[in-house]
């Protein structure tokens, strides 16, 4: 390996390329360009990536939503199509029997028209305990969320989409501490949050008001509308909602093979098709950049070869004064990996730049379409070294092809 | 130095072979100035290819420097001619981006000398040759004449055992050819066996011994009548 310090290697190489420098760097682009699709699409889904676990955090990977419905098969002797209600007694059988659990956060739901002075609209209306905003964070731009004492009093409080709040409030007005009605009972606002580039519960707002304020309200008496349940890290959420489901079925007297009577949705799920094609996209990404990659290095090889047929006498003249076939091939492989580095490392660089101006436009704001759109360093190491090894391979051919030319042929060559 | 005994060449033109060399037998002493001379498709440049180890003879024996040489591969054809030849060339065959030191030097390179070293070498066989001072210029800004003195200092430069020269004055006009025989007999009165080919008379002349070749064989083989 001494000879790639030596200096006069590189002199020699600097010669043979400087040649041709407008023809070298036509080529050296193409290879360029491969390896600045690779990084900067790479870097572009892994932003979207990146934005969608910021999105929905572990709330997305690893929650399930379960409700009760009606019976599909009769069972100890009840029939089928029978009305089934989650109570908070399952709740606490939950917490008990299930094991990975983070949260369970039973949630109660219903449509509510609420009106503040002369303004009003309908809303959703959620009984919420403090644990959901640890499940789906609240952006709180005034006031707080539901604590233990709202639980324990059932106080007649609310917070509100931001949403609503532009249509009950004045612009500009402060809605905390104000009262507003909502199905004639007044609520005092609290708290007013704007909602995430992820909605639930329906396009008009929603609002949020005390569990057991819901309960005593709306004459739910101990019933749960639906859960959310969080798992661990670590733990199944799969098997967690089948797990849940059993003991449910268990407890409300269900045929164990009663698909209809709790239903459930798995969010970890659907997200993992999202986050499947977003796989997909990298997986084409890949493709695509080491498919411009090999074009781009076969240019290379190509625009040497001429070379080679070009530099035939010179190489004939350098073989009849004591050049080794080896030391003509190293000379022109070295020519080539010398390409596909530059290429490369300039592809790299550019696909960083534009990373970072990508990064720079669209990651930006409070609601930016990429987070940290980057590619990481050994994936930017395994494109190089890929990139070195197809130089020294398509380098080989124009290679072998300057020493199956005899020294007197090529020294006949005009 | 190079002994060749019934050496026979033939090149496959379509079906037939059209055979050269016929049988050569050729004996040249160290401290030599030989002349090989013959028109066109003599055999004479076949013969140089292959005593230059630049082609390979189909039978009969050549010794060089007391080896002998058969089924040589390229790499130690390419140690070989760097190790006891030098070549100059018709066409003078300067690598052109290379100014006269590089060009001179480039044997050493192969050799494995260092550029400190090699260059110094190089500058000394440049004096030699007269054209120190030109040493930092291109071919292509060197006249006929210095070009091919810089070949020959290039020849010399790894301090060959022969020096193979092929139609060495060639391209050159008579004035040129005349410094550069001058040159090529400086070197052989100082003991380097020089082996020259040519189809001009007068060049010939000038060298010990003429090797006349006539249709790939020997017509004669003679020491030249110095009047001086």
């Amino acid at each position: 390996m001494k000879f790639l310090l030596d200096s006069d290697t590189w002199q020699e190489i600097y010669n043979s390329i400087g040649k041709n420098k407008i023809r070298t760097g036509i080529t050296i682009i193409g290879v360029m360009w491969g390896i600045f699709l690779l990084v900067v699409l790479l870097g572009v889904a892994k932003g979207v990536e990146n934005n969608f676990n910021r999105l929905f955090g572990d709330f997305a990977t690893n929650s399930v939503f379960v409700w009760a419905q009606q019976t599909s098969k009769p069972f100890k002797g009840f029939q089928e199509g029978k009305g089934l209600q989650l109570k908070m007694a399952d709740l606490e059988a939950i917490n008990k029997e299930i094991k990975g659990l983070e949260f369970v956060v039973p949630r109660h739901q219903t449509q509510g028209l609420a009106v503040n002075k002369f303004k009003s609209g309908n809303f959703g209306v959620f009984g919420d305990y403090p644990e959901f905003d640890k499940v789906q964070k609240r952006n709180l731009v005034y006031g707080r969320f539901i604590n233990e004492g709202d639980i324990k009093e059932k106080r007649k409080v609310c917070i509100i989409e931001e949403e609503i709040y532009k249509q009950l409030f004045e612009k500009d007005e402060n809605p905390i501490g104000q009262y507003i009605k909502i199905n004639g009972i007044n609520y005092n606002v609290i708290g007013m949050y704007r909602e995430g580039q992820l909605r639930t519960g329906g396009p008009q707002g929603n609002i949020h008001i005390p569990f057991t304020t819901f309960q005593q309200v709306y004459n739910r008496g101990d019933s749960i509308g639906w859960m959310m349940i969080t798992g661990q890290p670590g733990y199944d959420i799969t098997q967690i909602e089948a797990d849940i489901k059993l003991l449910l079925k268990n407890l409300h007297s269900v045929h164990p093979e009663d698909e209809r009577a709790f239903g459930s949705f798995n969010l970890g799920k659907e997200i993992a098709k999202v986050t499947g094609f977003l796989t997909g996209m990298q997986f084409l990404t890949w493709f695509v950049g080491i498919a411009t990659l090999i074009a781009g290095v076969f240019a290379i090889g190509n625009i040497l070869l001429i070379t080679v047929k070009e530099r035939t006498k010179e190489i004939g003249i350098r073989r009849a004064l004591g050049a080794k076939p080896w030391e003509i091939k190293r000379h022109i492989i070295l020519e080539s990996v010398f390409l596909t580095s530059i290429a490369g490392a300039l592809g790299i660089i550019f696909g960083g730049l534009i990373l970072m101006l990508i990064d720079a436009t669209m990651g930006k704001g409070d609601e930016p379409s990429l987070t940290n759109p980057t590619v990481d360093i050994p994936v930017i190491l395994i494109a190089a070294l890929t990139l070195v090894t197809l130089g020294t391979l398509i380098g080989l051919i124009p290679a072998n092809t300057a020493v199956s030319i005899k020294p007197i042929e090529a020294l006949r060559e005009e | 130095m190079i002994s060749i005994k019934n050496l026979h060449k033939s090149y496959p033109m379509g079906k037939d072979a059209l055979h050269v060399l016929k049988g050569l037998d050729l004996e040249i002493k160290e401290g030599e100035f030989v002349s090989i001379m013959g028109s066109s498709g003599s055999g004479k440049s076949t013969l140089l290819n292959i005593v230059g180890l630049l082609d390979e003879h189909d039978s009969g024996e050549y010794y060089l420097n007391n080896q002998k040489i058969e089924k040589l591969d390229e790499k130690k054809a390419a140690i070989l001619r760097n190790k006891f030849l030098g070549f100059v060339f018709q066409s003078f065959n300067l690598i052109n981006y290379k100014n006269a030191l590089e060009n001179v030097a480039l044997p050493l390179y192969y050799q494995g000398v260092g550029r400190k070293e090699r260059n110094a070498i190089a500058l000394d066989y440049l004096a030699k040759v007269g054209l120190k001072e030109r040493a930092n210029h291109l071919p292509n800004e060197l006249s006929g004449g210095e070009k091919q003195r810089v070949a020959v200092a290039r020849a010399l430069v790894t301090k060959p055992k022969v020096i193979l020269a092929d139609e060495p004055t060639g391209a050159l006009d008579s004035t040129t050819s005349s410094s550069v025989m001058e040159l090529l007999k400086q070197i052989n009165r100082e003991g380097m066996t020089v082996f020259v080919i040519t189809h001009e008379e007068d060049i010939a002349a000038q060298t010990d011994r003429i090797v006349r070749l006539k249709d790939g064989i020997i017509i004669s083989d003679e020491k030249t009548v110095k009047n001086q």
